[in-house]
């Protein structure tokens, strides 16, 4: 049985009002929300695939894309954002060509905004799978980057 | 009754009505953006905010009870600046590119803007910039012109029950848009143009196909011909300033003359042949044991939703194509024939009043032998935006009749353009297929006027028929869950998309009230009882067309031309 079916299953009696929690257990499972989860769902609770999607779309929480292998959250605080953090944000779109809440397309990493990662002496700061880099700049990105793009290939020759 | 005082002055209201409704009726004109006459208030523009005395700060009059003795004022100071304030914080978000809008000189921000005295851009910053989805062959969105009222959303889901589109995002990032913010195209929407009626901007509209036509007309090697549907000719003299329910009929047709169509067909001809072939499949069904109740087939919006929510209900469909399919099929086959012209340079075009029609026509199998039955359709919208393209002065045209061999039609055809339409021609022509007799009582009365659900029972030789005809696909639904759970007193239901039927379909003039609406009605009913024909079965050119041609209703040319099949749908719903 699928995962969708399963957790639909434990919802006795679904209501719209049953929404929120039936999404949230979807994304722990699945780590996000599929289409054909959204879909799912949208069937037996009796909503259309949009209304889902607008609710979901409406919260920060739920994510659209399978996660990738690595997350970036780019701290988008008061003091990032006076050291230049909108820049940093900016350099990782382009370099990854993804949107905040994307994957790349070779699974690598995943782009998340924070309101305040709590480290505001190190601004601009970026966490990937919640490791801390200081002082980031729009130029030191991509040698960030490289060091994760670099592990995994040495993960792939270590098997 | 209560007694409330407006602006120093008394007047009586109401206890059930909002204090909106309660304003309008007395004359106070209240703007709104957000507002749907006949749905629940949503209170989301703010536009008609008012002050009431006691009140904490302005209220929506939309969302605001009346009370005996409270106190309105309506246009205050204060609660002018606050309507001001919200056409301009709007603006902020909106380009300023009126000139190149589908809704300039007919946009409800414009006109509110004009009417506050917006002069200046207040609130400058950046702007959302959205991708604007011209995926689908009938309405276009353009997010960058939404203002958020969500009336659109409100209409596909609460009147036509099928939620294509719903607001998604948060914040200065909301947007209305489709699940999975996909193209319309692979969404399921059914393409009918409820949410263009009550979209108050440009941000809706309908796929234009007007340049096409222009350069069909201006091609020496084609043979433009052109049909209009039944509700054309009682809405199009709205787009020209004359009240609603003028019928302009041969006006219409001298029109089109003008533009250089080379022949006139009136698309009530081929729903006079719909109901030869789909009165003769009812009969048959009833004979037969067929799959019942039989469902009317003219509405595309109604195909579409069954074929994506109620596929089991397929067989229920009547195999007839729509009378647009039908009488572009003849046109192309029949006519071209007679003509001795190559179907492959007839450039055939029809006004609707629908967005659907459009989708209709580029169906893969609204055609024949690779030759699609219609090439372009137009809204009433858009006959009028080309009619003022070429300068023509409709009340200073020729009137004209309708060409043969597809301009003759019953006043039966013609009903086909209010909600009941189908379904009293229908009845007229099967009490004659069945007895051999005319109906006594000609005017099904029943089946009449503008409500969404319409049930009656007909005798046609000792047979009770039970038939329904709804309009507004939310009521179909309700119809189809009774059918699912064991209803069987039906035989024949006629649905249609949009509510009343195609006089308020979503390619017509746009800001029509009920009033305008009735009026339209009236105009086809007094069509039907001055006409001296009033019988599909009495049109003489559709005899003709089988005696020449066809053969018989439901005969072998007739499958091949006039009948199509449907296919369940997957999309995303």
């Amino acid at each position: 049985m699928s995962v969708v079916r399963k957790i639909l299953e434990k919802h006795s009696q679904p209501k719209r009002e049953t929404l929120i929690p039936i999404l949230q257990e979807i994304q722990e499972e699945l780590g996000y929300l599929s289409r054909e989860a959204i879909c799912e769902v949208g069937e037996k609770l009796n909503l259309s695939a949009s209304k889902i999607y607008g609710v979901a779309t409406f919260y920060n929480q739920f994510r659209f894309e399978k996660a990738g292998l690595y997350e970036i959250q780019v701290c988008r605080g008061t003091a990032c954002h006076v050291k230049g953090s909108a820049s940093v944000l900016e350099a990782l779109k382009q370099e990854l060509q993804i949107e905040p809440g994307g994957t790349t397309r070779d699974g690598l990493f995943n782009l998340e905004v924070v309101a305040c990662i709590g480290a505001c002496s190190l601004a601009p700061v970026i966490a990937v799978n919640g490791e801390f880099h200081a002082g980031v700049s729009p130029d030191s990105i991509k040698e960030i980057l490289n060091t994760y793009r670099e592990r995994v290939v040495e993960n792939d020759q270590g098997k | 009754m209560v007694t409330i005082e407006v602006n120093g002055r008394q007047i009586e209201a109401l206890k059930s009505h909002t204090l909106l409704e309660a304003l309008r009726r007395d004359g106070i004109d209240i703007p709104t953006l957000c507002h749907i006459e006949g749905l629940a208030p949503s209170g989301a523009c703010r536009m008609c905010v008012v002050e009431v005395e006691g009140a904490n700060g302005l209220v929506p009059s939309c969302a605001y009870p009346v009370q005996e003795g409270m106190k309105v004022k309506t246009h205050s100071p204060r609660v002018m600046e606050a309507r001001k304030t919200i056409i301009e914080l709007l603006l902020a978000n909106h380009p300023d590119d009126c000139l190149y809008c589908a809704r300039n000189d007919n946009c409800e921000l414009q006109s509110l803007a004009a009417l506050f005295g917006v002069r200046e851009r207040v609130y400058k910053g950046d702007r959302n910039v959205h991708q604007i989805d011209s995926s689908s062959p009938s309405i276009v969105r353009d997010p960058n012109k939404c203002v958020l009222c969500g009336r659109c959303v409100r209409v596909c889901e609460e009147i036509q029950g099928v939620s294509a589109i719903d607001f998604i995002n948060r914040g200065s990032k909301a947007t209305v848009g489709t699940a999975f913010d996909q193209g319309l195209n692979v969404s399921s929407c059914i393409k009918c143009g409820q949410c263009i009626l009550a979209c108050p901007t440009g941000a809706l509209h309908e796929q234009s196909y007007v340049g096409d036509i222009i350069d069909a007309l201006k091609d020496p090697e084609k043979m433009v011909v052109v049909q209009h549907a039944p509700a054309i000719s009682v809405t199009l003299a709205e787009e020209f300033g004359l009240k609603a329910g003028t019928d302009v009929c041969s006006l219409m047709t001298g029109v089109l003359r003008m533009l250089g169509f080379e022949r006139v067909f009136d698309t009530s001809f081929s729903a006079d042949l719909t109901i030869m072939e789909e009165g003769s499949e009812l009969v048959h069904r009833l004979k037969n044991k067929g799959v019942l109740p039989m469902m009317t087939s003219c509405s595309p919006g109604w195909i579409k939703y069954v074929e994506q929510f109620y596929p089991e209900f397929i067989p229920n469909l009547s195999t007839c194509k729509s009378p647009q399919q039908m009488l572009g099929a003849v046109t192309k086959s029949f006519f071209a024939e007679r003509e001795k012209i190559d179907p492959k340079k007839i450039y055939s075009v029809a006004i609707m009043p629908c967005t659907a029609k459009k989708f209709e026509a580029q169906r893969p199998e609204m055609g024949n032998s690779g030759i699609s039955d219609i090439d372009a359709v137009l809204t009433t919208r858009e006959l009028a935006e080309l009619i003022r393209y070429f300068g023509i002065d409709m009340q200073k045209a020729q009137p004209s009749a309708a060409d043969t061999p597809f301009g003759m039609r019953s006043s039966a055809g013609k009903l086909f353009g209010v909600s009941g339409g189908v379904m009293e021609a229908a009845i007229r022509s099967a009490y004659f297929l069945v007895t051999g007799n005319e109906l006594q009582e000609i005017e099904v009365k029943q089946v009449r006027g503008l409500d969404s659900v319409k049930e009656t029972k007909v005798d046609i030789d000792g047979i009770e028929l039970g038939v329904a005809v709804v309009s507004g696909l939310n009521n179909a639904k309700k119809l189809l869950e009774q059918i699912k759970a064991g209803r069987d007193d039906l035989h024949f239901i006629e649905v249609m998309t949009c509510p009343g039927g195609c006089i308020a379909g979503g390619g017509q003039p746009l800001n029509a009230d009920k009033k305008a609406i009735q009026a339209r009605m009236k105009a086809i009913y007094k069509i039907d009882s001055n006409d001296a024909i009033r019988t599909s079965h009495g049109n003489e050119a559709v005899k003709r067309l089988y005696a020449e041609y066809l053969g018989e209703p439901l005969g072998e040319k007739s499958h091949q031309l006039l009948h199509t099949y449907y296919a369940k749908r997957d999309v995303i719903k």
